[in-house]
């Protein structure tokens, strides 16, 4: 039964990561590209999250200033010169881990407190990168901003490496989110999640993966931060350190079901192209958010656990009411009855 | 023969205005099933608290197999053996019922990177639902438990750790007559084999039954300490019952 689960996953995530990746070589028109591009950061940035906020109920507000930490990381390295273009992304991991490490202070501070007031030390921090973004100015760049040397790749395919390397990124969250659940760290997190004191009082390590889940988490954020600082070339405080960042990754966990693995993938594919048709709708004017807060608002009112996570509720009733039938009927056509069914 | 498992030295806490534990002493032999009892509001479940590491004591302390705890923590005691139940049964929804055992069992570092539920977990998860006749219960969520299922399940998760003690907070409040006795006929067995408890405990035959000695606490202090026929006479315990 398990193992069949695990089959169907993987066809699943074999399916969707091959038909990511033909996109470009089929050769579909540029803004697809363009637009795919941007689906797939924030799948991979809400993934990310969903590790912390998701498996064990942290939800962080300020995710976007690691992803921040990360563009400017990136440009402050590369501002020079990117060689062939190619090496910068391998210098993504060390970022990801020299983040992961710095967030860990972060993470034991900031989770000492819990749920609204988490999100809102969460959101103080956010506030804080954002003005030293805008206030370091002999680092940053400050308000002028900050610039990536451009890579000399092929116009043709400009694009393309980003692409995949965003694609790469939202594998390893994927990844890295199943590994969690299959994990004795996953159901250390679920316990964390569901009652954080009881947690504790069974001998769990209840500081030990928070911060496991909060570095990781950071950590993927801003390699994706580097990512995009790469592909944007040029970078400014008030949209490296976006709270619409913040609020992108959170909705869309939200949206497709938080704690699980898919959830944040379905969210991204449903709100980011709704967003860029609404924003394109509406023109430039901010009105786009209404449109894109309704969408979400009616959903959530709906299914107010995600989308997920409702679907497979109504199919285990489905599945648990017709067990119940079957087991009824066969009661009534066996003659003596278990003791289990007693008990019941 | 007999050695002190857990030492609990002049205990207090106040919230507020309010008492709740009042310079409260008492000893729990290793091997005995050790009463607290006492009327509502006695500071029964807040003395537990502080002994469990949950409350922080504003004085006092406590000594657990012969260790002074400076700072009672929950997981830390849990790791040397006590462990407890809460009086609103407190087990993870979300979870199967067998992962509700296998993460009580503890793990070491090695073991969290491993998997979710090894081999031996599922072992031991099924000898311990086996024990209490649960085993169809295996892969519910616990979310789909009975009350006093839910009870039952909370009192096997601790087992798993190999507690030396065990503190159990009205372990039979809302539970049906059958259950109650396979309750009682658990902590028994478990008894014999090794682990001592202390029980608070409403159900007064069940305390007569079971239990020895019986420790009374009325509006945080203990008043009374003995075995169940001292304490039922004693006259202080009989006007906190009745005047409470
Ligand atoms: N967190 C708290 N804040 C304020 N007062 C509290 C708190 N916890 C307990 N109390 C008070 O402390 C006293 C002792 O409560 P406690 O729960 O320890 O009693 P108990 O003996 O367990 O009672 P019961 O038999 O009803 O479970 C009561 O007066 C209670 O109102
Ligand atoms: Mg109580």
């Amino acid at each position: 039964m398990k193992r069949m689960i695990t089959r169907a996953g993987l066809i699943r995530a074999g399916v969707f990561f091959a038909l990511l990746i033909i996109v470009p070589i089929l050769g579909g028109p540029v803004w697809l590209l363009n637009l795919l591009i941007f689906t797939v950061m924030y799948a991979a940035l809400s993934s990310s999250w969903n590790l912390l906020g998701g498996l064990a109920g942290y939800p962080s507000l300020g995710h976007v200033a690691f992803f921040g930490i990360g563009a400017y990381a990136f440009a402050l390295t590369f501002s020079g010169s990117v060689g062939d273009g190619y090496s910068p992304f391998l210098v993504l991991p060390v970022i990801g881990i020299a983040v992961g490490l710095l967030s860990l202070p972060i993470g034991w501070v900031s989770m000492r407190t819990r749920a609204d007031v988490f999100a809102i030390v969460t959101i103080t921090f956010l506030f804080i990168t954002q003005t030293l973004a805008f206030n370091l100015t002999k680092i940053t760049g400050g308000a002028q901003g900050a610039s990536v040397a451009a890579p000399p790749f092929d116009p043709a395919t400009y694009d393309w490496p980003f692409y995949y390397a965003m694609i790469v990124l939202l594998a390893i969250a994927m990844g890295i989110s199943f590994y969690f659940s299959r994990s004795k760290i996953g159901l250390s997190l679920s316990t964390v999640r569901a009652d954080e004191d009881k947690a504790h009082g069974v001998g769990v390590r209840v500081t030990a993966v928070k911060l496991i889940a909060f570095a990781v988490s950071a950590g993927m954020v801003a390699m994706v931060g580097g990512v995009w600082a790469y592909y944007i070339g040029f970078i400014y405080p008030q949209f490296a350190v976006d709270p619409l960042i913040t609020i992108g990754m959170v909705l869309m966990a939200f949206l497709g079901g938080r704690g699980t693995l898919w959830g944040p993938v379905l969210g991204s594919f449903i709100l980011v192209p709704a967003q860029q048709f609404f924003a394109q709708s509406f023109g430039a004017s901010q009105l786009y958010l209404l449109a894109y807060a309704a969408v979400f608002l009616v959903i959530m009112l709906f299914l107010p656990r995600g989308i997920l996570p409702s679907i497979s509720d109504r199919l285990r009733r489905r599945r648990a009411a017709a067990l119940g039938a079957a087991r009824d009927a066969e009661a009534h056509t066996a003659d003596a009855v278990t003791p289990e069914e007693v008990k019941a | 023969m007999s050695a002190i498992l857990l030492e609990v030295d002049h205990l207090t806490k106040r919230f507020g205005g309010v008492t709740a534990v009042n310079e409260c002493s008492f000893e729990v032999q290793e091997g005995s099933i050790t009463a607290l009892i006492g009327p509502n509001g006695s500071g029964k479940t807040t003395a537990f608290n502080m002994i469990t590491g949950y409350l922080k004591a504003d004085s006092g302390h406590i000594r657990f197999r012969g260790d002074l705890i400076e700072r009672p923590r929950p997981a830390d005691l849990y790791r040397r053996g006590l462990s407890r139940t809460f009086q609103q049964a407190r087990i993870f929804p979300e979870l199967s019922v067998e992962e509700n055992l296998v993460i009580a069992a503890g793990y070491s570092w090695r073991q969290l990177f491993g998997r979710r539920v090894s081999r031996a977990d599922q072992d031991r998860a099924r000898q311990i639902l086996a024990e209490f006749r649960l085993e169809s219960l295996l892969e519910l969520p616990a979310a789909d438990l009975s009350y006093g299922q839910r009870k039952l399940l909370e009192f096997a998760a601790v087992l798993m750790s190999n507690p030396k003690l065990v503190l159990l907070d009205e372990p039979t409040a809302g539970v049906n007559p059958v259950m109650i006795d396979t309750m009682e006929r658990h902590i028994r067995e478990r008894n014999a084999a090794g682990v001592t408890f202390l029980i608070v405990e409403h159900d007064m035959q069940l305390v007569m039954r079971l239990c020895d000695p019986v420790i009374v606490l009325d509006q945080g202090s203990k008043i009374a300490f003995g075995t169940p026929l001292e304490v039922q006479s004693d006259p202080l315990v009989l006007e906190a019952y009745l005047g409470g």
